[in-house]
């Protein structure tokens, strides 16, 4: 089949997290894609498919990009595109095939220009004059829609590039689901925590993670059930545990997960949230799980705890205490003592359950904190039965943190591992509230 | 807590995984209060997925804890997923009410192997356990 050039218009934020993105949706959509060309350091991305429909299905719900066009042309002046547009192989053709099609023309700036007022652009739209379009101009509704797309040099100082470095020209094929980024902001999310995770990284996450529609998702540590939502959104049936029955209780009617899930209109997307810790987990030991996606306690909100007494000899003959005739551990109202457990023996435990539970090929994505001024390698966790796909690190200041995401292979892949072995050098929560000072 | 999760829990007691009586829990009818949520919405292909990591025994033990016994012994089957026909349709409205609206929102499970109670408060399960447990 002959492919057709296509234009890919990204966001230039996040790039770490971008081409994973865009490898994970083109491998779910089991789409042959060439990412020889493409470049962390541009918006643009010039690419090969098979046709449009490739090229929606691709991007509808990718974040971190904004929309992907058909390739018309590319210059440094307007001049040098209309050349490159007039001398573009089947030219003729595609002149024809949107001749009578009612359209309208959109402009687009990357970092830098003015907003255009309307006498500027029908001064560009006209130099267009030699593309013969005979359709209605329909600004509300057209057939198509072709944009320009100017480039700047990024800001020096305080001073914006006032010329554009590139004018690139393309036909609208498909818009990406960035939308979605406003429609989950945490701001209009009923209900949310201290520890609920961003819209745009959660999503981009369940996209890396490739959750499916109509598969079984868990967050083993759901807390507010941020990353339920983002793989609810993308069709996943989900459920989630967290050990703080409070977070899953939430703040009363209409403020809690499930009511999150109504008010985006996904209530069937959502199965349960249970108190429960994960180390003691009671999802039966063969139900498979296509995705787990999760962001660990890394104990800087609260300290890591799991279930059992810290010191067990002052609980000995404790479940035999009786309360009301009745043994105080079976009592509604009993609650649990928890004792505190290490980040890398917690990841150590995430590792083997996803080994254990996901089918081959499924994926398991989560979220690690690692202090920057610390020079030591940071150790990412390792299993034998999955291949670690993806570290894709977001900076902060003085702290990092990286999504981390594994791919089961089986028993029989044998990958290096370091399970067992203590990775991280310092307590992350004790760094973070010395504010990374020694 | 939905019908259809009572298929996926077991006991949390470690050692019972040894057992073959840690799934399903034992669910006491008279302690359970069902509830219908009329608001979720149908979605057939939805179901046909999920029913395929159901344990078919095991929803029949735990619909007849809570008092229904008039289930199908076996596990329904589709012959084409992809062309559902309208006897299948019948079968999966069924389902959806029984697994999806149906919800215990208080109640209390057992371990037939080690015994331990859990509850449900609220909709919300509860799996932790006390440290001799643990």
């Amino acid at each position: 089949m002959v492919k057709k050039q296509y234009l890919l218009y990204m966001v230039q934020i996040h790039t770490n997290f971008r081409l994973a993105e865009l490898e994970s949706l083109a491998d779910l959509f089991n789409l042959d894609i060439d990412f020889s060309k493409y470049n962390a350091d541009s918006p643009f991305f010039f690419v090969e498919l098979d046709n449009d429909d490739q090229a929606r299905q691709w991007i509808k719900r990718s974040i971190l990009t904004k929309a992907i066009y058909e390739y018309w042309g590319k210059g440094e002046t307007m001049e040098q595109l209309h050349d490159t547009i007039k001398n573009l192989e089947g030219f003729q053709t595609r002149k024809e095939q949107f001749k009578h099609s009612s359209f309208k023309f959109e402009f687009e700036n990357f970092q830098g220009g003015k907003k255009k007022d309307m006498a500027t652009k029908v001064k560009q739209m006209e130099t267009f004059k030699y593309l013969n379009f005979e359709g209605k101009i329909d600004l509300k509704n057209p057939h198509e829609t072709f944009t320009l797309i100017e480039e700047y040099e990024s800001v020096v100082g305080n001073k914006a590039a006032t010329v554009p470095l590139s004018y690139t020209f393309g036909r609208f094929v498909g818009s990406s689901d960035r939308s979605s980024m406003e429609r989950y902001d945490l701001k209009k999310r009923p209900y949310k925590g201290t520890t609920s995770f961003e819209a745009e990284l959660s999503l981009v996450s369940a996209n890396i993670a490739q959750v499916k529609p109509g598969s079984l998702m868990y967050d083993p540590f759901a807390g507010t059930g941020s990353f339920l939502t983002a793989g609810g959104h993308y069709g996943a049936l989900v459920m989630g545990s967290d050990i703080d029955g409070r977070m899953i209780r939430g703040k009363g009617a209409n403020i809690d997960i499930k009511s999150n899930f109504n008010y985006y209109n996904e209530s069937n997307k959502f199965l349960d949230v249970m108190t429960m810790d994960f180390t003691h987990n009671a999802l039966r030991t063969n139900l498979v799980i296509d995705t787990i996606l999760c962001d660990p306690p890394y104990g800087i909100r609260e300290s890591i705890k799991i279930l059992g007494a810290r010191d067990p000899e002052r609980f000995i003959g404790k479940e035999n205490l009786v309360i009301d005739g009745e043994k105080a551990f079976l009592r509604k109202d009993y609650i649990p003592t928890k004792k505190p457990y290490s980040l890398d023996s917690l990841l150590d435990d995430l590792l083997k359950y996803s080994a254990e539970r996901l089918p081959v090929g499924g994926r398991l994505a989560f979220w690690m904190p690692t202090a920057n001024d610390e020079n030591v390698e940071t150790i990412i966790p390792l299993h034998s039965n999955l291949e670690l796909k993806y570290n894709c690190v977001q900076e902060f200041n003085k702290w990092s943190r990286r999504l981390l995401v594994y791919i089961n292979r089986g028993d029989t892949f044998n990958g290096p591992t370091n399970g067992g072995v203590q990775r991280s050098p310092s307590n992350f929560r004790e760094r973070y509230f010395n504010h990374f000072n020694k | 807590m939905k019908f259809l999760t009572t298929n996926f829990l077991k006991c949390s007691v470690q050692s019972c995984d040894t057992s073959n009586d840690n799934f399903p829990l034992a669910y006491d009818g008279s302690k359970c209060q069902l509830e219908q949520d009329e608001s979720i919405e149908f979605n057939p292909e939805f179901l046909v997925n999920v029913l395929d990591r159901v344990e078919w025994p095991a929803i029949l033990q735990v619909a007849s804890d809570l008092g229904n016994t008039s289930l199908p012994p076996n596990k329904p089957v589709f012959e084409d997923s992809n062309a559902l026909t309208e006897d299948d349709m019948a079968i999966l409205r069924d389902l959806h009410v029984l697994l999806i609206k149906t919800s215990i929102v208080e109640g209390e499970m057992k371990c037939k192997n080690c015994g331990h109670t859990y509850y449900i408060k609220n909709g919300i399960p509860n799996l932790l356990l006390p440290p001799h447990l643990a």
